[in-house]
């Protein structure tokens, strides 16, 4: 594919997503534009980016051009290369598949009270906003693209603003985006400064000194940090992806997340270069705490929306960890290994996208269909939905790390970065690594303890309640989204070689090192290090997975297979179980409640109401909330207090403060 | 054979089909021994308690019967419920072939490394609790909840051993560790000494013996397995009891194979597999043995303290690797 068409595509897709903004200003008067107009650009928006971003990995071009717009002496820089190429596919494939899913899931808001503009507008902009991100290569349309993305997705996230819930998460969003944005921006400023200019390329060639590095990664950390939502700025996470309209919760957890990912990795692999030892250290522990923090939490939850948003937490934690290996891999002169460690995060951020994304749209079609998000009154549901059903499980046992799926080849990807740490040099870094990677082994088996009891309790057993019970599969649109999801979520798992062989060209372009020996015999085998060490086919694996079950088959071919005979459960022997005699999903997490209870705020009592039955209440708060932010609050209010002293009401003393200011200005300036 | 002395060895043997017949042999090598370890432990229990206990071949009988009986299903269940006995069978025998068992350098051992096996188990582990989920009575939730407390604490612990024993190898791959030990022969370092003893407190615990949990019991609230299959029957209970003795004879070759790897052949000679072959019963019946006694010392814990014991594993395990970092790998 030649540069010009990828150009092409790039400019295609952002033209598509913003005249679907733009279209989207007619929707309530002719409502048929959603599905007619506006999804579809929508889709094309982000078919154009699965294709310009699929060229720029595979051709590994490395384009810059500049576009008349912006300041007078600051023209818009673009650059396309293999790394904005990944993140534009990633968004290309979301954006794809939540275009389609809502055709489906807002047809019954075509009728209903809210105004169906800011959705179909924002919706465009939000998309527009996060295309851009990745392709800017100067700090002022960065910035623009960002601010662009964050704003567009706060009315995303209060598009139903008539419940207080979704304001109060939308003010909490919004405020920690720009609290983010700020850190962001004195980053990019400590570079500027060093660099002479707002172009990437001056930054990437300026000469920083070790601290003042160290200073612009921790602005760059906290800040991406903040919107990636780690531990301990998580706490908008968990508020806002929920409210959102579902389609958008897939795109906020499936890509925002992933863009914050990336201006992460550019900046601090691209931009500062030179990784610092101590930098891998700090992304690690961070990466390993929200990866654990993330998986508890999102186990107390029984608000289905919610806990996936915990997931996510779990997830970026994890690709954290990733590139904290490549930063302290780089920091210690094991540029192959940091190639892996990149390559292995690099391939959790598009597995994460998939697989959290067909999440997201399977807890809408729930939604959709029964109107509940309380996990609590679900059950059953594999039987009314099978279609969803099906696709959902696919998405727990990928997001559950299990074999063959996507999930587990970059957590083993992972763990093959960590166990390579016999190399370092520094004992406590030797032990160390293992230890992360011992918490990350403690993630994954709680992701699938989460998961089973997620789909245990949502799609098995029997219906708790009488919306479950008429619950009713979803239309075809969105279970073809589902299942495109669903079927990228088994492809990656199965060729895992073709994809590291895609993304080997960022580690190429990034630390000048790619991994040479990742499939050292052939495409079935991928060996991360060599393959004596560790090596792993998973298409082989599918088909003695699949002989093995045509043996069975074959073998129990006299047991009649399709016959069985149908009766009660047996449950030993006791009353006919019913409905309310099943496990819910808080009694599930209980013993793990038990376990980890400390590291939460858990309010549990049972009540007698005054007609003799008994209500049990739990209520699990995140311990942040006292512990960081009511503290910040309480002194940011105290001080405003003070300053507020200031006003007196009189013009005399108004007077007086301003002349001070112009005097301390001149002063400054002189 | 100059392709063994060269770094690929293990992966250029893929294309030789003697390699694959011995691998699938080894499978059903599995498929067959694992009743009869169980069997095995258990007559030396019964005898340790002074009973008679059963004939050696009373768990392939169980399975027979089993196989021919009527399979019922709860109106209740999803294709889950019947889907879940062929997936736990069939992950679980992956899981197994992957760990070699009488001859190194296998070509399944290649295809997936030891972090894969426990990958397989998880799978295995995953619709065993799906399955409890499935029908919707109390006992099945409540197995299901326990077991994914027990695993989500066991397999760190797990995999710190699997670690410990990964970088003293530089190798994830089961092949490459046995091979090492087999050469460097019985060398006592403390890590492995850990590595042992946290291995065997979690091989306790995920194939479900006491002090964890009661493979033998009918009281409902003390059982974690037998309450996730409560509602199996006919092939569907054989097949999720053949992978639980599956998945028993699985850590126990795991565990005589990569810490006491003495007679276990590398090459594909006849003389080199009876030899291992051998070794292997005799080191199986051992480890049998001291299960038994485990067992029949020992009583079931509560369900709290089993976190205790697993934190005891896994500072086990990370006191190997601690060591391994710290006693065994100079700067």
């Amino acid at each position: 594919m030649s540069n010009t068409t990828i150009v092409l595509f790039t400019a295609l897709s952002i033209g598509s997503a913003l005249s679907s903004s733009a279209v989207a200003l007619l929707s309530d008067r002719l409502p048929r534009l959603i599905n007619y107009a506006i999804l579809p650009l929508l889709s094309l928006a982000g078919m154009a980016g699965v294709i310009a971003g699929l060229g720029a990995l595979q051709t590994g071009i490395d384009l810059q051009f500049t576009l008349p717009f912006g300041l007078p002496w600051l023209p818009w820089h673009i650059h396309i290369d293999a790394l904005a190429g990944l993140f534009l596919t990633l968004i290309g494939l979301l954006t794809t598949a939540a275009s389609l899913y809502a055709r489906g899931y807002l047809q019954e808001y075509l009728s209903g009270s809210d105004s169906l503009i800011p959705l179909g507008v924002f919706s465009g902009l939000f998309v527009t906003g996060m295309l851009l991100v990745v392709i800017a290569d100067d700090a002022f349309l960065f910035m623009i693209a960002w601010e662009l993305m964050s704003l567009s997705s706060y009315f995303l996230v209060t598009w139903q603003h008539e419940n207080s819930a979704n304001r109060r998460a939308g003010f909490i969003y919004l405020l920690m985006a720009h609290v983010g944005a700020l850190a962001i921006l004195l980053g990019y400023g400590v570079l500027a400064g060093f660099g002479g200019g707002f172009e990437f390329a001056l930054m990437r060639d300026a000469e920083l000194s070790p601290l003042w590095a160290s200073v612009a990664f921790g602005l760059a950390f906290f800040g991406f940090g903040m919107k990636a939502g780690l531990v301990p700025i998580h706490v908008w996470l968990p508020e806002a992806h929920p409210v959102a309209p579902s389609h958008i919760s897939a795109l906020m957890s499936g890509v925002m997340l992933k863009v914050a990912v990336y201006g992460f990795i550019r900046v601090v692999f691209d931009l500062l270069g030179n990784p610092q030892c101590s930098w891998g250290v700090v992304v690690l522990l961070v990466g390993g705490i929200s990866a654990l923090y993330g998986v508890l939490a999102a186990l107390m939850q029984h608000d289905l929306k919610r806990l996936l948003a915990y997931h996510s937490v779990e997830n970026i934690g994890i690709i954290f960890i990733g590139l904290g290996l490549s930063l302290l891999f780089a920091g210690t002169h094991h540029p192959l290994l940091a190639a892996l460690g990149l390559v292995a995060a690099l391939f959790h951020t598009l597995n994460h996208a998939v697989f959290k994304g067909l999440l997201f749209l399977g807890a809408g079609a729930i939604l959709h269909s029964s109107h509940q998000r309380d996990m609590e009154s679900m059950g059953g549901l594999l039987r009314r939905m099978p279609w969803t059903g099906f696709f959902f499980l696919i998405g727990c046992i990928s997001i559950a790390a299990l074999p063959p799926f996507n999930g587990f080849v970059s957590e083993w990807l992972t763990f093959q970065t960590a166990l390579q740490a016999w190399m370092l040099d520094n004992g406590i870094l030797r032990s160390l690594v293992p230890i992360t990677a011992a918490m990350l082994a403690l993630t994954g088996a709680l992701a699938a303890a989460c998961f089973v009891k997620v789909y245990g309790v949502v799609f098995l057993g029997q219906a708790r309640s009488r919306p479950a019970r008429r619950a009713r599969e979803v239309s075809l649109s969105m279970r073809i989204s589902q299942g495109g999801l669903a079927a990228l979520c088994l492809l990656l798992g199965i060729f895992p070689t073709s994809i590291v062989n895609l993304l080997n060209q960022i580690p190429t372009e990034l630390l000048g090192q790619g991994l040479t020996h990742y499939a050292e015999h052939s495409w079935l085998w991928l060996t991360p290090v060599e393959a004596e060490a560790a090596s792993y086919a998973a298409p082989l694996l599918l088909v003695g997975m699949l002989l093995l079950w045509a043996g069975m088959a074959w073998w129990l071919r006299r047991g009649e297979m399709r016959q069985v005979r149908r009766s009660d459960p047996w449950d030993c022997g006791f009353a006919t179980p019913n409905a309310r005699m099943q496990y819910t999903a808080s009694a599930f997490a209980q013993p793990i409640r038990h376990v980890y209870g400390l590291l939460f705020d858990i309010k549990e009592d049972v009540k007698t109401l005054p007609d003799g039955s008994r209500r049990h209440h739990l209520q699990v708060d995140d311990r942040f909330w006292n512990l960081l932010y009511l503290p910040i609050t309480r002194i940011v209010l105290s001080s405003a207090r003070r300053v507020s002293q200031l006003q007196t009401g009189q013009i005399r003393h108004y007077l007086g403060w301003m002349l001070a200011t112009l005097v301390v200005l001149l002063w400054l300036i002189m | 054979m100059d392709a063994r002395d060269t770094g690929g060895a293990v992966m250029a043997d893929y294309v030789n089909p003697v390699g694959w017949l011995v691998a699938a042999a080894q499978g059903l090598l599995y498929v067959i021994a694992a009743p009869l370890f169980a069997a095995w432990v258990k007559r030396i229990k019964a005898r340790l308690q002074n009973r008679r206990g059963a004939a050696l071949m009373q768990p392939w009988l169980d399975l027979r019967k089993l196989m021919q009986k009527e399979t019922i299903v709860a109106h209740t269940a999803s294709p889950v419920f019947r889907a879940a006995p062929y997936i736990v069978f069939g992950g679980t025998l992956l899981a197994a072939m992957v760990v070699p068992l009488l001859v190194v350098k296998l070509p399944t051992t290649a295809i997936a490394d030891v972090i894969v096996l426990v990958g397989f188990l998880a799978l295995a582990r995953f619709f065993l609790a799906l399955a409890g989920m499935d029908v919707g009575t109390a006992f099945g939730g409540m197995g299901a909840s326990r077991e994914m407390l027990i695993s989500a604490m066991a397999e760190p612990a797990l995999l710190m051993v699997v670690f410990t024993v990964a970088m003293t190898a530089h190798s994830t791959n089961l092949s490459s560790v046995i091979e090492l030990n087999l050469q460097t022969g019985l060398v006592l370092r403390p890590s492995f000494m850990f590595a042992i003893l946290g291995l065997i407190l979690v091989a306790i615990a995920e194939t479900g013996r006491i002090p964890i949990d009661n493979p033998a019991t009918h009281l409902e609230l003390t059982m974690v397995h037998e309450a996730m299959i409560l509602e199996y029957s006919g092939r569907h209970l054989a097949l999720m009891e053949w992978a639980a003795q599956l998945k028993l004879m699985l850590y126990a070759v795991l565990l005589v194979n990569v810490f006491f790897p003495w007679g276990m052949a590398q090459s594909l000679s006849p003389m080199a597999l009876l030899i291992s072959f051998v070794a292997l019963c005799v080191k199986l019946g051992i480890l049998g043995g001291l299960l038994a006694i485990v067992e029949t010392v020992f009583t079931k814990m509560r369900l709290f303290r089993v976190p205790l014991y697993l934190n005891l594993a896994f500072l086990f395990a990370t006191l190997g690797l601690l060591s391994h970092v710290i006693l065994e790998t100079g700067p």
